[in-house]
């Protein structure tokens, strides 16, 4: 062998000795001899965490046969920013803008499943506006987070125009949350008791312009994607897993619904006044990538029609609990009651107290059950905040849809499973 | 939810199931909590399993999450709270168990309910509780390296050294 020609400098031995024939002996029988008499071997991928299609930064070890994945193994925690660890440390109203940033485009879910454990554990009671302002802003949020998952879906399938036309409605609606809220992202506008101030004048007519637009652009979409010749291809059959195994691992939400479970919160449990609205459960049929595909878009359509319901029969009345131990009083209140001002004082500095119990509570948000499990000690700071986050339990399902199938539909597959790495971290 | 006399037959029924009747000893439920409408089973930590087969065969069959708690400075110092959802008539019950400071260690559920890998990692993870028996313990979140559980009341907030901070001192050099 040339490895011993003198000649040949040190790295060019060592590279020249290197043969494969010790790693196909390792694979023993699970290397199938084909017709031509060269072996398949079992390649490892790494892939991630950097990669444009992983939708964050997950990491991926896939084992191939060929182009078949045999085998998939999620890596998480490389945005763990140890956001439950800070909650402790934050008064109960001050824990609302860091549990905004766990998963980043539900902020208002986050929120509310927050806001409203502590709710339950103060025993408040939210006031009907206040309801309705949180499912106007809830719904928005959804379809906003849908259209993003549709934009960089269809971008993984190589569409790229739908990216910009997704992202434009979504634009129209973190505009409106500018306008009630004054962010446009981590709006810190739920807050516990009710929701931070009113509408402004002229939201509901920008709304009614959104909602009202908003159908033919789903419209548009399906037009677009439903039947065309690659999303089909591409969708249809792949991912598939039945309907048993996905609560077996915990699966909620669309991607459960894919597979014929009609099972929501909103309709199931409702909170935040969902019992007043009439509304449809979109549903899949077999579980596979199209499905879940066809129940989002669907969706969108249901929360246009929420919203709408929510803005015509927006009660009057206060638009956060009167209960001045917990929100904070008027601003005009403050030049004239003494009263006020050391409520005031007292919220602003150490905040509210909350007594001793532990509380777990559910909402749906876009992509299935987000829990919030709070604890507290009898003092301002809540003593364990917990989420459970529906992208962390969903990404257990990952390896189950995507292994037997190709390479490329395991990049699908992660698109309709759309996982948010900031949830799933925390 | 269950309301708290269900709640009451639920215990008992769990209690004469193990054969041990009202006896104090080798009692699965050691008690009951109903607060604002949510009912939550306290059980000894050996008979996880048995209970939580038990509660699956009344119907709660969805195991919604799993949290971990830390009680410090209370003895048993660790919580784990299972959620548990019956889809059929819309009810949930919290499981939970506490483990002793030095060595938690619990069975792990994760035979019967595969939900529960990531989640019983996640609280190995942050509190150190091991689940005996489950297939993969290992940190989820943090790097493998890492020293310590994070989420302990006892584990100090800040003060993090970051990979890139440990010679600051000498690049910088002294301020001038």
């Amino acid at each position: 062998m040339s490895t011993q020609d003198p000649s040949l400098s040190d790295s060019r031995r060592r590279e020249q000795s290197i043969t494969i024939a010790p790693l196909e002996e390792q694979l023993g029988e699970r290397a199938e001899r084909t017709g031509d008499g060269t072996s398949q071997e079992l390649l490892t991928l790494n892939f991630g965490p950097h990669h444009p299609a992983t939708h964050g930064v997950l990491r991926l070890l896939v084992t191939l046969q060929g182009e078949i994945v045999r085998s998939v193994k999620p890596i998480i925690g490389y945005v763990h920013t140890g956001i439950e660890k800070t909650a402790e440390d934050k008064s109960y109203w001050k824990v609302i803008p860091v549990i905004e940033r766990m998963d980043y485009l539900a902020y208002f879910f986050n929120a509310l499943a927050f806001c409203g454990a502590v709710e339950t554990l103060l025993g408040l009671e939210v006031p009907k506006r206040a309801q309705y302002l949180r499912v106007i802003h809830l719904e928005l949020n959804r379809i906003a987070s849908h259209l993003f998952w549709l934009g960089t879906s269809a971008l993984d399938l190589g569409a790229i125009s739908m990216f910009w036309y997704s992202l434009r409605e979504r634009e129209q609606i973190v505009d409106l949350f500018e306008m009630s809220s004054g962010q446009r992202m981590h709006t810190r506008y739920f807050q516990v008791g009710g929701v931070i101030e009113d509408i402004p004048p002229g939201f509901a007519a920008k709304v009614r312009e959104f909602t009202s637009i908003m159908p033919a652009r789903i419209d548009q979409y399906e037009d677009l994607l439903r039947e065309n010749e690659i999303v089909l291809q591409r969708l249809r059959g792949t991912g598939r897993v039945d309907g048993a195994e996905l609560l077996s691992l915990g699966v909620t939400g669309p991607l459960l619904r894919a597979a014929g479970n009609p099972w929501d919160l909103r309709k199931a449990e409702p909170y935040s006044s969902y019992g007043d609205f009439d509304f449809k459960i979109p549903v899949g049929t077999v579980g596979d990538n199209y499905d879940r595909f066809a129940c989002r878009l669907a969706e969108m359509r249901e929360s246009v029609q929420i919203v709408e319901q929510a803005l015509a029969g927006l009660p009057e009345g206060p638009f956060i609990t009167e209960d001045r131990k917990v929100a904070l009083p008027p601003r005009h209140e403050l030049a004239t009651s003494m009263e006020a001002l050391i409520h005031h004082f007292k919220l602003v500095t150490e905040g509210f107290r909350v007594a001793p119990g532990e509380v777990y509570f559910p909402v749906e948000s876009p992509r299935g059950e987000l829990g919030c499990f709070v604890r507290s000690d009898g003092s301002s700071k809540p003593a364990r905040v917990h989420m459970r986050d529906p992208s962390f339990v969903n990404l257990q399902a990952f390896s189950r849809m995507a292994e037997g199938g190709y390479i490329a539909d395991m990049i699908a597959t992660l698109a309709m499973l759309d996982p948010i790495l900031g949830g799933i971290d925390r | 939810m269950p309301d708290a006399s269900e709640l009451e037959l639920i215990a008992r029924e769990l209690r004469a199931a193990e054969g041990g009747g009202e006896a104090a000893s080798g009692s699965p439920v050691l008690d009951t909590v109903f607060f604002r409408g949510r009912a939550t089973l306290i059980v000894e930590p050996d008979h996880i399993g048995t209970v939580l087969r038990r509660l699956r065969a009344r119907g709660y069959a969805f195991l919604a999450s799993v949290h971990g708690v830390d009680y410090y400075p209370h003895e048993p110092r660790f919580g784990v709270l299972y959620e548990l959802l019956d889809m059929e008539r819309v009810e949930r019950i919290t499981v939970k168990l506490r483990l002793a400071g030095a060595g938690p260690q619990v069975d792990s559920v994760t035979d019967e309910w595969p939900t529960a890998n990531h989640q019983e990692r996640e609280i190995f993870d942050m509190f150190g509780v091991r689940f005996g028996g489950h297939p993969d313990l290992r940190r989820i979140l943090m790097p493998e390296d890492y020293e310590g559980h994070p989420l302990r009341r006892d584990f100090p907030l800040g003060g993090e050294p970051v990979l890139f901070t440990y010679n600051e001192d000498e690049t910088l050099g002294s301020p001038a």
